[in-house]
C-alpha cells in the first residue's frame, strides 16, 4: 500500500524555454531594522541550484542561512526585514519584481517549503488531512472529499502506515519522524520544483533522522527536483549534498562540491568545522576548537567576518573584505564550482 | 524515621570516606521508575504506567566518564534526575559509597546531593534570567553554607568563573547577556561550586553550535582531570558520547541493551539496536557515501507504557525470531563470547549477539 510506483512517469520537464539554474540568488542583502540599530543578516550571497541537485547550505546559528531561504520563499517579515538589493532568480525570472499575487502563484507550487519543527509547524486544531487536502483546495480549487483523497495518496506516498485511517487524525498523534513525514507530504503536494528544506532532521532521532532523509532523497530523484538543504550537521550533509555553501555571518566563504570541500577545505572556518566535530570511527585527543564566538551582526567586525576568530588572520584581514573567488590547483589549472573567501585560500588549500 | 539522626551520622560518616580510581563510586541496581497513568476526574484509579526506567544496572568508576546514549523517550533523563534522587525510583537501588541514596531523605540526602551535581541542557532555561550570575552560582552557598564561609563567597565565585573560562568580573552579569556557550560555563561553575564528586550531564552540549560545542567539551574534560571528577554523560550524539566517553552504554525503552567500554561499543558492538544506531549516524565523510553498511530501522520507539514482550527492540529488530517475543534476554557477556579473550565479550541483552563493525564496514 505505501510502495511507490516505479512505473510511474517521470514528470518532464515543465513548461517555459528557460536554460540555465532553475534558481538563481544574486548579490542577496537582507537587513533587520532594530532598535539597537541594521543587522545585516544577508551580505551579499550568490548561489544557485539546477533541476535534481541538492545544494547544501552549511552554518551555525545566526550566519543567515535561514533568512536567505524566508527571503526566497518570500516569507520574510517585513518590515523589520528589507531586501536593499539582490535579485532571486527563478527560471530567470526576479521573483523580488513580481508582485504578490504572482509570488503566490510560484509559493507552494513550483517552490515548497519544508520547516524543522514539525510540531509548530503543523495546525494543532486541524486534522491532518484537512492539512494536507488545504493545498489542493486553495491552488487546484478541488472539492473537499478529492482533496482529502489526494491527501491520503499523498500520506501513502511518504509512507505513513495505515494513511486512510489515520488522515483525520491531528498533528500530537503522530510520533516527531511522522510528523516531519506530513511536512514533507505537504511541500511535495503540488510537485513543485524546488524544494528548501531548513533543519529538517534537526529535531529527530538519529535511526528516524535516516529514515527522513532516505525518504526525501527518493522523492527528489522521482520528481527531479532541486533541493536546498540548510543544516548545520556536516554529516548529514556530506551524505546527500551534490554542493556546498558554506556561510559565516551572512556571506558565503566557501563554495565546493561535496567530496572536494571534506577532502580538502579552502577556508579556515570550514577547515575549523571539520576540525571540531567528534568522529564515530576514531577517537581523537582534544578536540580543536574554533576560539570565540560567532559575531553580533549588528557589528560585524571589519574585514573578514571571521578575522578574531581566525588563527591565521594577519592585518590584511582586520582591513578588507576578501571576495568570493574561484579556487586554482597549485599549478593554476580549474577546479570546478569551488570559491572560497579567504586572502589566504592558496596556503590553506594546498599549504 | 526516628533514627534519623544516627542515620544521618553513619550516612556522613561513609561520605567522607575516599573512593580510590577506578573503583566504583556509584552502583546502580535493577533501577526502575514507573509513571502512573490514572484514569477519572474525582477518584482516580490507576490504569496502566509509563514505565520510563525499567531496571536498569550498571556502575561508575571513579575518575571515569560513563556516557548513555539512546533516542528520545528512551528513558536517559529519567535516570539522570533518579541519580539525583530528584524522582523517587519505584524500586531498584543506588548506592554511592555503599549508601542507598533513594531511601535517603533531609539532612542525609542534602549531604549526598553536594556531592552528585547536575549539568542542564538547556542553558536558556536552566538559569534564572532574573538573577545575576553571582547569585546563581552563589546560591549553592546558601544551600550548603559549611562549603564557603559568607565572607569569602564572592571570591570563591569568581574564582570558579575563571575555571570555566569566564572573565571574573562579570559576576554581576545577567543570563541574557551571555550567548549559549557561556552559558552552558555558567551551568557548569554551578555544577563545580561544591566540589561534587559526581557530575551528572544531561545533553550538556546539545543546544550548541558546531564551534561552541568543542569548547565546552574540551573544557569538561579539563576539570575532570582538574578535579578528579566522574561523569554521566548523557547525551543522543553519538560521537561526541565516544569522544568523552570510557565506557558506554546504549538504552532502549527503559532498558540497558548494551555496556562495554568505547571501543568494545562502537568497534564491535554486538547488539542489533547498537549496530543499527550506529550506522544510522551521519559520517562527515563524503567518500564513505557510498560503501557505508547502514542498517535503516523501520517504524518507531514503541510507547514505553506498552512495551512488546520479551526483547524490547524485537519489533524493530531484523533478527528477531520466536524466542524474542517470549524471553527477555538479560544483560550479560553473550553465551558465544563467554571467556574469549575478544573485544566483542561485553554485556550485551541479545538471545542473537553478534559482531558486527558497522562504523568501519565498506
Amino acid at each position: 500500500m505505501s510502495t511507490i510506483n516505479k512505473n510511474a512517469t517521470v514528470p518532464a520537464p515543465r513548461e517555459g524555454g528557460h536554460t540555465g539554474p532553475l534558481l538563481e540568488v544574486k548579490d542577496l542583502h537582507v537587513e533587520f531594522h532594530t532598535r539597537d540599530g541594521v543587522a545585516k543578516a544577508v551580505n551579499g550571497v550568490n548561489y544557485s541550484v539546477d533541476a535534481g541537485e541538492t545544494l547544501a547550505v552549511l552554518g551555525e546559528s545566526g550566519s543567515g542561512k535561514s533568512v536567505t531561504a524566508q527571503a526566497i520563499m518570500g516569507i520574510l517579515d517585513m518590515p523589520p526585514g528589507k531586501i536593499p538589493q539582490g535579485e532571486i532568480l527563478f527560471r530567470g525570472e526576479d521573483m523580488l519584481k513580481m508582485s504578490d499575487e504572482e509570488r503566490r502563484k510560484i509559493r507552494g507550487r513550483k517552490i515548497a517549503m519544508i520547516f524543522q519543527d514539525a510540531l509548530s509547524s503543523l495546525n494543532p486544531v486541524l486534522s491532518v488531512g484537512y492539512q494536507l487536502g488545504e493545498m489542493f483546495r486553495v491552488h487546484q480549487g478541488l472539492s473537499k472529499k478529492d482533496a482529502k483523497t489526494r491527501a491520503i495518496e499523498l500520506m501513502d506516498k511518504v509512507k505513513i502506515p495505515a494513511a486512510k485511517a489515520r488522515v483525520s487524525d491531528y498533528p500530537h498523534q503522530f510520533s516527531g519522524g511522522m510528523r516531519q513525514r506530513i511536512m514533507i507530504a505537504m511541500a511535495l503536494a503540488l510537485e513543485p520544483e524546488l524544494i528548501i528544506a531548513d533543519e529538517p532532521t534537526t529535531a529527530l532521532d538519529v535511526t528516524v533522522q535516516a529514515q527522513v532523509m532516505d525518504l526525501l532523497a527518493e522523492l527528489q530523484r522521482e520528481y527531479n527536483m532541486g533541493l536546498i538543504l540548510i543544516t548545520h550537521d556536516l554529516g548529514v550533509v556530506a551524505d546527500v549534498a551534490d554542493k556546498i555553501a558554506v556561510m559565516y555571518a551572512g556571506r558565503i566563504v566557501e563554495q565546493a562540491p561535496v567530496h572536494e570541500l571534506y577532502a580538502r577545505p579552502a577556508h579556515p572556518y570550514t577547515r575549523g568545522l571539520l576540525d571540531s566535530i567528534p568522529r564515530l570511527d576514531q577517537k581523537g585527543q582534544e578536540l580543536y576548537a574554533i576560539k570565540g564566538l560567532p559575531p553580533n551582526l549588528l557589528k560585524v567586525p571589519t574585514g573578514c567576518a571571521f578575522n578574531p576568530r581566525c588563527p591565521k588572520a594577519t592585518d590584511l584581514c582586520r582591513t578588507d573584505i576578501p571576495a568570493l573567488v574561484p579556487v586554482t590547483e597549485q599549478d593554476g589549472s580549474d577546479l570546478p564550482g569551488r570559491k572560497s573567501a579567504c586572502h589566504f585560500w592558496k596556503e590553506t588549500i594546498h599549504g | 524515621m526516628a533514627d534519623l539522626s544516627t542515620n544521618d551520622e553513619a550516612v556522613a560518616a561513609a561520605l567522607d570516606t575516599p573512593v580510590r580510581r577506578g573503583e566504583p563510586i556509584l552502583q546502580v541496581r535493577n533501577l526502575k521508575k514507573h509513571f502512573p497513568l490514572t484514569q477519572g476526574i474525582l477518584f482516580k484509579k490507576q490504569v496502566g504506567a509509563v514505565k520510563a526506567v525499567d531496571g536498569v544496572s550498571f556502575d561508575l568508576y571513579q575518575g571515569e566518564t560513563l556516557g548513555i546514549v539512546g533516542e528520545s523517550g528512551c528513558g536517559k533523563s529519567t535516570v539522570a534526575k533518579l541519580l539525583m534522587n530528584l524522582e523517587r525510583a519505584t524500586a531498584g537501588e543506588v548506592f554511592y559509597k555503599g549508601q542507598d541514596i533513594t531511601k535517603l531523605s533531609g539532612r542525609a540526602l542534602k549531604a549526598v546531593r553536594r556531592n552528585i551535581q547536575m549539568v542542564f541542557q538547556d542553558p536558556y532555561t536552566s538559569l534564572n534570567p532574573r538573577m545575576t550570575v553571582g547569585d546563581i552560582i552563589g546560591e549553592t552557598f546558601d544551600i550548603h553554607p559549611e562549603v564557603a564561609p559568607k565572607g569569602e563567597r564572592r571570591r570563591k565565585v569568581q574564582d570558579l568563573l575563571d575555571v570555566v573560562g569566564l572573565n571574573p568580573e562579570y559576576i554581576n552579569r545577567y543570563p541574557h547577556q551571555f550567548s549559549g556557550g557561556q552559558r552552558q560555563r555558567i551551568g557548569i561553575a554551578r555544577g563545580l561550586a561544591l566540589n561534587p564528586e559526581i557530575i551528572i550531564c544531561d545533553e550538556p552540549v546539545s543546544a550548541l553550535d558546531v564551534s561552541v560545542q568543542a569548547q565546552v567539551i574540551n573544557l569538561m574534560e579539563k576539570l575532570q582531570d582538574e578535579f578528579n571528577l566522574s561523569y554521566v554523560f548523557i547525551a543522543h550524539d553519538l560521537s561526541i558520547v565516544r569522544h568523552i566517553s570510557d565506557r558506554v552504554g546504549v538504552m532502549y525503552l527503559g532498558k540497558l541493551a548494551e555496556i562495554g567500554t568505547d571501543e568494545e561499543i562502537y568497534e564491535h558492538p554486538t547488539h542489533p539496536y547498537t549496530q543499527a544506531l550506529l550506522s544510522a549516524v551521519p559520517v562527515p565523510d563524503p567518500q564513505a557515501r557510498a560503501d557505508r553498511d547502514r542498517i535503516i530501522l523501520t517504524g518507531d520507539v514503541p510507547s514505553p507504557a506498552n512495551p512488546p514482550s520479551g526483547c524490547r527492540f524485537r519489533t524493530r529488530c531484523w533478527k528477531a525470531q520466536d524466542k524474542c517475543a517470549t524471553e527477555q534476554p538479560v544483560l550479560a557477556v553473550p553465551e558465544r563470547f563467554r571467556g574469549q579473550k575478544t573485544l566483542a565479550a561485553h554485556e550485551s541483552a541479545c538471545h542473537f549477539a553478534e559482531e558486527r563493525d558497522v562504523v568501519h564496514a565498506g
